[in-house]
C-alpha cells in the first residue's frame, strides 16, 4: 500500500485537510472523509454522471479525478449550489416544478452541471441545452422533465405537449 | 470498482517527470486529463506502480502560434483548446473535432496531448492529428524530439512515444485561404465513441481541389489516412465517389457495437458528407 499523503479541499466554503492514499478518488473524499453524500457514485468510470461536482468552477466527474490531484482546489458540491437563504437554485426549483426526478440518484449530477452551465452560458437555444444534458443519465424520467428544467431556468419556451412528461 | 495503489508523483518541471519515467520504466504512467486512464485504473484493466501527474509541470499548457503552426502544449485542456479563438482562426478541423469528444464536463478535465498519447482509434485528435500531418513534439531524458503524425501511432493505445518521453507538445500546421474543413461521425450516443468517423480538409481554387486530406477514426487499430480518396479528389472525383474509394480501402473488424460491413457501408456515407460540408465552407 502506498503511503497516505495530506490533501488540502475548500469545500463549498469551508476548508478541510485529509489524509487519503493517493488512490482515493475525490467521489469518495466527499462521501466518506467529509461525510458529504449528496454526490452520488453511480457508474464509478465516468459514464453516468451522477458524481458531478466543480472545481475550480468547471463541472467535472468526481469519480475521474483522485483526490491528491485537486490539493488546493475549491471544490462545489451540490450541498453548495443552494442559495443561503434555503431558497433553490433556479435549475433546483425548476426541476421541482417540471418534475425532473423520480428516484433522485441521478438528480445531484444534473443539479451540478446544469448549475455550472447555465452559469456560463446564460442564452442557450434547446438544441445546446439537451447537448449540455448528454453527459448526465437518468433512469427513471426518460428525461422529458428534466429537459423541460433546463429550459425552463434557461428561459426557454416549454413545448406544451411536453409540459408534465406525460406525452411518451 | 477502485484503482490499485500507486505511488502518485507531481513534478513541476519536464526534466523532472521525465526522469521519473527513466527511473520508473513501464511500472510508471503519465496521467494529464485522466478522462481515459482513471477509468482504466478503476475497471482494473489497467494498474501501475507509479503516476506521474504533468498536471502541475509548468510550460505545457500554452497555445501558440510558432512558423506557421499552431503549437498546443500538452495540458491545454480540451474546452479551453474548444473555446479559443487562436484555434478557430488557425486550425479549424481542431475546433470542429473537440466538441465530439465525450461531454462538456470530460471536456473539461480531458486534454489535447492526453487525448494524442492515449491514442484510442475511435477517438477524434488522433485522426486529427494524422490528418492535418501535425508534428508531436517529445520530451526525454535526453531533450525533445519531433514525430511526425504518420509515425506516431503504432496501434491501438499505443504510440512511437519512449517509456522514459512524455508528449510535451503537438504542432498543428494552419492552411491558408480558400480552406474548409469538417468533422462527421456515426455515434450510438452523444458523446460516445465513433463507430466511424471522418476528419476533412480541402483547399480549392476555383472549382479545382488543390488540396485534400482525409482521416478516419473507429475502422482501424490506428486512425487511418484515405490517401486514395485524397488523390480521386485531387483527380476531380466527386464526394461521394471519394467516399466509396475510402471505404474500399478500409477492413475494420466485428465487435459489439457494430460488424465490420456496417461499419465500412457508413464510412462512405461520413467520408461524402464530411466532403460536401467541407467543400462548402471552402467555398463560401
Amino acid at each position: 500500500m502506498s503511503d497516505e499523503v495530506v490533501v488540502k479541499l475548500n469545500v463549498n466554503g469551508r476548508d478541510h485537510k485529509v489524509l487519503v492514499e493517493p488512490r482515493k478518488l475525490l467521489s469518495d473524499v466527499l462521501r466518506e472523509d467529509l461525510h458529504l453524500t449528496g454526490t452520488h457514485v453511480g457508474c464509478e468510470h465516468g459514464a453516468c454522471g451522477a458524481c458531478t461536482v466543480m472545481v475550480d468552477g468547471a463541472a467535472v466527474r468526481a469519480c475521474l479525478l483522485f483526490a491528491v490531484q485537486v490539493d488546493g482546489s475549491k471544490v462545489v458540491t451540490v450541498e453548495g449550489v443552494t442559495p443561503t437563504d434555503g431558497t433553490l437554485n433556479p435549475f433546483q426549483q425548476a426541476m421541482q416544478d417540471c418534475h425532473g426526478l423520480q428516484c433522485g440518484f441521478c438528480t445531484p449530477g444534473f443539479v451540478v452541471s446544469m448549475t455550472s452551465y447555465l452559469d456560463d452560458n446564460p442564452n442557450p437555444t434547446d438544441d445546446d441545452l439537451k447537448i449540455a444534458l448528454s453527459g448526465n443519465l437518468c433512469r427513471c424520467t426518460g428525461y422529458r422533465g428534466i429537459i423541460n428544467a433546463a429550459r425552463t431556468a434557461a428561459g426557454l419556451p416549454v413545448p406544451a405537449n411536453a409540459a408534465d412528461g406525460s406525452d411518451h | 470498482m477502485k484503482p490499485s495503489s500507486f505511488n502518485y508523483h507531481a513534478p513541476t518541471r519536464v526534466e523532472e517527470a521525465t526522469a521519473l519515467l527513466a527511473e520508473h520504466g513501464d511500472g510508471a504512467k503519465v496521467l494529464a486529463g485522466g478522462q481515459s486512464l482513471v477509468p482504466m485504473l478503476s475497471l482494473r484493466l489497467a494498474s501501475f506502480e507509479h503516476l506521474v501527474d504533468l498536471n502541475k509541470v509548468e510550460g505545457l499548457s500554452a497555445i501558440e502560434r510558432v512558423n506557421g503552426h499552431l503549437r498546443v502544449g500538452a495540458i491545454v485542456r480540451q474546452a479551453v483548446a474548444e473555446h479559443s479563438a487562436d484555434v478557430a482562426a488557425s486550425v479549424p478541423l481542431l475546433s470542429k473535432a473537440l466538441p465530439h469528444i465525450g461531454h462538456f464536463q470530460i471536456r473539461n478535465r480531458g486534454t489535447v496531448g492526453g487525448s494524442i498519447a492515449h491514442a484510442d482509434p475511435a477517438s477524434e485528435l488522433p485522426a486529427v492529428a494524422l490528418a492535418l500531418d501535425a508534428t508531436i513534439e517529445a520530451a526525454g531524458p535526453g531533450g525533445t524530439r519531433k514525430i511526425a503524425a504518420a509515425d506516431f501511432f503504432v496501434s491501438t493505445w499505443q504510440t512511437a512515444l519512449a517509456d522514459d518521453e512524455i508528449l510535451s507538445a503537438v504542432e498543428f500546421p494552419v492552411w491558408g485561404p480558400g480552406s474548409g474543413f469538417a468533422v462527421e461521425e456515426l455515434t450510438r450516443r452523444h458523446g460516445d465513441f465513433a463507430l466511424a468517423g471522418a476528419v476533412v480538409g480541402v483547399q480549392v481554387s476555383g472549382d479545382t481541389v488543390t488540396k485534400a486530406t482525409i482521416g478516419l477514426f473507429g475502422v482501424g487499430p490506428t486512425p487511418l489516412r484515405a490517401s486514395a480518396a485524397e488523390a480521386a479528389l485531387l483527380s476531380g472525383a466527386d464526394a461521394a465517389e471519394a467516399g466509396k474509394v475510402a471505404a474500399s480501402h478500409i477492413s475494420p473488424v466485428d465487435d459489439i457495437h457494430a460488424s465490420g460491413a456496417y461499419r465500412t457501408q457508413v464510412t462512405a456515407v461520413i467520408v461524402r458528407r464530411a466532403i460536401e460540408a467541407a467543400l462548402k465552407e471552402a467555398r463560401s
